[in-house]
């Protein structure tokens, strides 16, 4: 039974012939109900800083024949509301003619409990939580300047109804916890962030203790960043580490090879289908099906199941991702990439566990092959330029190379590279494929996302450092 | 149709009513209504239209010196009795700080001007779309631009802020805004440019030819990129994202970074940081202003604030929360900046231009490097480089890096000072800096 109707002067069926009797001259559409669920509690300064709980619930109705689509949101599940809106759409789109697609793929697959997070950690028990990772770190010495430690949780209920009745359903918990230490040695200060998280409980990630690593690990990258030198500018040699650091393939490729881009012709990677766009021993996947990933999906935001997608395989770039609209513009179907932040958004062709598979060296290999170059082994951000292909990481954790050696830590610089040409400098790829913490939100057209990345040690042979010194 | 402000004060006056009853010692809620309707447009035909229409509630109350807040988009008082008894439940069990309360009624503000921030208009989706066609067909015009993408969107904004206190006022606001999207194309590689406006009434807007015209030159400039090699060089910043050092600068001196001790300008208040000629002013107060407000995001009333005057820092951001912890008193900046800009400075663009031989031009920065604490910056970026006087060629795929510490004491202004968007600055170069490219 739908919840979302309880309150409401419509029930299920009555919404279900608004939408059947809207979308009858469309190519696709659907009503996408949600209520969503959030918590942060945050420690800042020695003190609980905010507690805060949010409580959204809304509907989306969307209409799309041909390349238009017509979209209309709003928190007030009534009749009038939805009237509204199916007035809206229709005029939108009362020159068009479209033929409705029915065919939705259906799973019995289940990626994830359902479970609410929030409230299956008491508030006491959060707030204790938070001051002993004060304490803990703390205790570390007069070197700790500032600690930062936040719960962010939350449970999201979708329910997608299509033209005739056809109603598709997930419950989606996903949580983080994050710690952030700022330290301070002879007047010079640095920070230090780790996080983890995903869809499940707090309390799988924090049980026994584990929570001391999250802070040891902050306290690590601070630490080693008080003694970092300024970073080298130009072009060099990178040895990227494994896990977080696919950040990388997510801006540089991951973007350009989504569907909505070459559809339109924007992407660098539009007239690349089936070509070498990468070396021989990289391929890459975007996997929604992984279990309690902060990426996986049952279904998408469009009730397709996903699938892991094989976007690169030994170099040759093979696949799209794609949603609905842009799959059928492009005569493929879905690959259950169709997303959106909430029912206030439309659905956009998005990634969700984009990874490197791996190869056959040791990271040693690579160190010991480079005479000048970086090793960089933590990323805060990025981003990417779709059209000219141009992207840019910054490093928070980072080594120089010299002579096969690694050296002094170097301060956070940003590095910058060409999308279609740098997997093409990927000259070796490691045997250590690792998942990244569960920490990643990625951005676009305004649009959060929570995604995961995972990749092996690579190195790359050319690309260009963003330090200070020449 | 916008909600009046009947309708918001009395589910405001419900929450802090009910909320008292619960146990709360203070209260204070904002009750928002905003709709929005967006057309948008792809090589000359409609892609996109999008009506928005959404509540949210915020409502924080103190026991004490206890807090807790909730968020909603429900408004229904069956859901608003839940949330508050929730909201009430965690601040009992929230741990005191003694700084939590609300603002001192004597900062409270008073008065209300009329900052001609609404227009009542309303311009019809058919018109929207009679707009971005004029838009479109100016940026098409050129066989370099290979796509479009162009959008229109108008937003109507009404709230109301209240507190236990007694205070309770709010207003309309509007939005009219367009943007256009070009990508150009030379010999397989791809450029991308934009224009875009935003204004308060709809006869202030750009017209759409301009904005197409704008969005296609601009693509089209950037074709056929070079990448320099690394160097140290002056960069001159065009008003595009010359606004971004005053916005890293607001960062560094709310009054949150200061107490925490974590801005690069802790302990820099009365010292000169930029050079003597430079004033920064936040003003609130101006008409027709994309960022200015009657007061700030607690009630309390806020005028223009001289951030930076001849160089020296006069001023922090300062709110109620980390007001109490510098011992300082709120200057209405809770939320930020208002409308934050650069006084002009004594060159025009072209004199700028001129200063030196050579010089690189940036338009577009991308990433996120740019950092608070410790004022290093490493960016990447994007625009043309500068000979005698003239853009020459376009430069992509390099960073520029540097420290904000340096680069404020090596800025100079030119006196082309545009109030486009909330945070606005002339086009800038700084004196050196370290350009990565080959």
């Amino acid at each position: 039974m739908s919840n979302f109707f309880k309150n409401s002067d419509i029930d299920a069926s009555q919404a279900e012939a608004i939408v059947t009797e809207t979308l009858k001259n469309c190519d696709d559409g659907e009503l996408y109900l949600e209520n969503h669920k959030s918590e942060s509690i945050i420690l800042d300064d020695n003190k609980i800083k905010s507690s805060t709980y949010n409580s959204d619930q809304g509907y989306g109705f969307r209409a799309v024949t041909g390349e238009v689509v017509a979209y209309s949101h709003s928190n007030d599940i009534s009749k009038e509301s939805l009237k509204k809106s199916s007035d809206n759409l229709k005029d939108t789109l009362k020159s068009k003619k479209g033929t409705y697609n029915h065919e939705i793929p259906k799973t019995n697959s289940k990626y994830y409990e359902n479970i609410n997070p929030i409230e299956n950690k008491t508030f006491n028990s959060k707030i204790d939580l938070l001051n002993n990772v004060n304490n803990y770190l703390r205790s570390k010495g007069s070197i700790v300047n500032q600690v930062t430690a936040n719960f962010l949780g939350e449970h999201k209920s979708v329910e997608i109804i299509r033209s005739d009745n056809q109603v598709l359903k997930d419950d989606r918990p996903l949580v983080r916890f994050n710690v952030s230490v700022v330290l301070e040695k002879d007047g010079k200060k640095e920070t230090g962030v780790y996080g983890v998280g995903g869809r499940q409980s707090y309390d799988d990630y924090l049980k026994d203790e584990s929570w001391k690593n999250i802070c040891d690990e902050a306290f690590r990258i601070a630490a080693v960043n008080l003694e970092s030198k300024p970073a080298p500018a130009g072009e060099m040699k990178v040895v990227l580490g494994p896990g977080w650091p696919a950040i990388l393939i997510h801006e540089a490729i991951g973007h350009g090879l989504e569907g909505d881009f070459n559809r339109k012709k924007t992407s660098a990677f539009h007239n690349l289908m089936g070509q070498q766009v990468a070396s021989e021993g990289v391929t890459i996947v975007d996997d929604g099906t992984l279990h309690q990933r902060r990426g996986s999906l049952t279904i998408d935001d469009e009730g397709t199941p996903t699938e892991n997608t094989v976007l690169i395989e030994n170099g040759i770039l093979k696949n799209y991702m794609q949603d609905r609209l842009n799959a059928r513009l492009m005569g493929t179907k879905s690959t259950g990439s169709g997303r959106r932040e909430s029912y206030k958004h439309v659905v956009l062709p998005r990634m969700r566990n984009t990874m490197m598979l791996s190869g056959k060296y040791s990271q040693d290999e690579m160190i010991s092959s480079v005479d000048k170059g970086i090793f960089a082994v933590s990323f805060g951000g990025g981003q990417v330029d779709i059209t000219s292909g141009k992207f840019v990481f910054n490093c928070t954790e980072a080594y120089e190379i010299t002579n096969g050696k690694i050296g002094s830590p170097i301060k956070g610089a940003t590095l910058i590279g060409d999308g279609p040409s740098i997997l093409k400098e990927v000259s070796l790829v490691g045997n250590d494929m690792k998942l990244d913490p569960g920490i990643g939100t990625c951005g676009k057209a305004g649009q959060g996302v929570p995604v995961g990345v995972a990749q092996p040690s690579i190195l790359i042979n050319k690309m260009t450092v963003g330090g200070t010194k020449l | 149709m916008i909600k009046e402000q009947d309708f918001l004060k009395d589910i405001a006056s419900y929450c802090i009513e009910n909320s008292k009853k619960l146990g709360a010692t203070e209260v204070g809620v904002k009750v928002i209504h905003s709709v929005s309707e967006n057309v948008s447009f792809r090589n000359k035909k409609l892609d996109e239209s999008n009506r928005s229409d959404s509540f949210a509630l915020n409502l924080t109350t103190y026991i004490d010196k206890k807090k807790s807040s909730i968020n909603s988009s429900d408004l229904s008082k069956s859901n608003l009795e839940k949330l508050i008894e929730r909201c009430i439940d965690a601040t009992k069990i929230t741990p005191v700080d003694e700084n939590n309360s609300l603002p001192d009624k004597d900062l409270m503000s008073k008065k209300m001007e009329d900052l001609q921030l609404y227009d009542e208009t309303h311009y019809p989706n058919d018109k929207k779309i009679e707009f971005l066609e004029h838009v479109e067909d100016a940026a098409s015009l050129d066989d370099k631009i290979v796509n479009t993408e162009s959008g229109f969107t108008e937003n109507k904004n009404n709230f109301i802020l209240a507190n236990s206190n007694g205070f309770q006022n709010g207003y309309k606001t509007s939005n009219f805004s367009s943007s256009c999207v070009a990508v150009s194309r030379i010999n397989g590689t791809m450029e991308r440019d934009y224009e875009f406006g935003s204004k308060r009434f709809l006869n202030d807007m750009l017209k759409p030819d301009e904005i197409g015209k704008i969005a296609a030159e601009k693509a089209i400039n950037k074709l056929g990129p070079k990448k320099i090699d690394s160097e140290k060089i002056g960069v001159i910043f065009d008003k595009r994202i010359s606004k971004g050092i005053l916005s890293t600068l607001a960062s560094a001196v709310s009054a949150s970074a200061i107490s925490r001790g974590t801005s690069f300008l802790k302990d820099k208040i009365d010292n000169e940081i930029f050079p003597s000629s430079i004033n920064i002013i936040d003003d609130p107060k101006i008409q027709k202003g994309i960022g200015s407000q009657n007061f700030d995001s607690e009630g309390v009333e806020n005028n223009s604030l001289k951030l930076v005057e001849n160089g020296i820092l006069k001023n922090y951001l300062i709110d109620t929360y980390y007001g109490k912890k510098l011992n300082l008193k709120s200057n209405g900046r809770s939320g930020g900046t208002t409308n934050l800009y650069f006084e002009n400075g004594n060159l025009s663009f072209k004199e700028l231009l001129n200063l030196e031989k050579k010089f690189l031009y940036i338009t577009e920065t991308i990433g996120h490097g740019g950092n608070i604490i410790t004022g290093d910056y490493s960016v990447g970026a994007s625009g043309f480089m500068v000979e005698n006087g003239e853009l020459t060629y376009p430069v992509s795929e390099i960073t520029i890096a540097g420290n904000f510490k340096e680069m404020f004491k090596n800025l100079i202004l030119a006196n082309d000072l545009e109030m486009k968007y909330s945070t606005n600055a002339p086009t800038l170069l700084i004196n050196e800096m370290t350009v990565a490219g080959k």
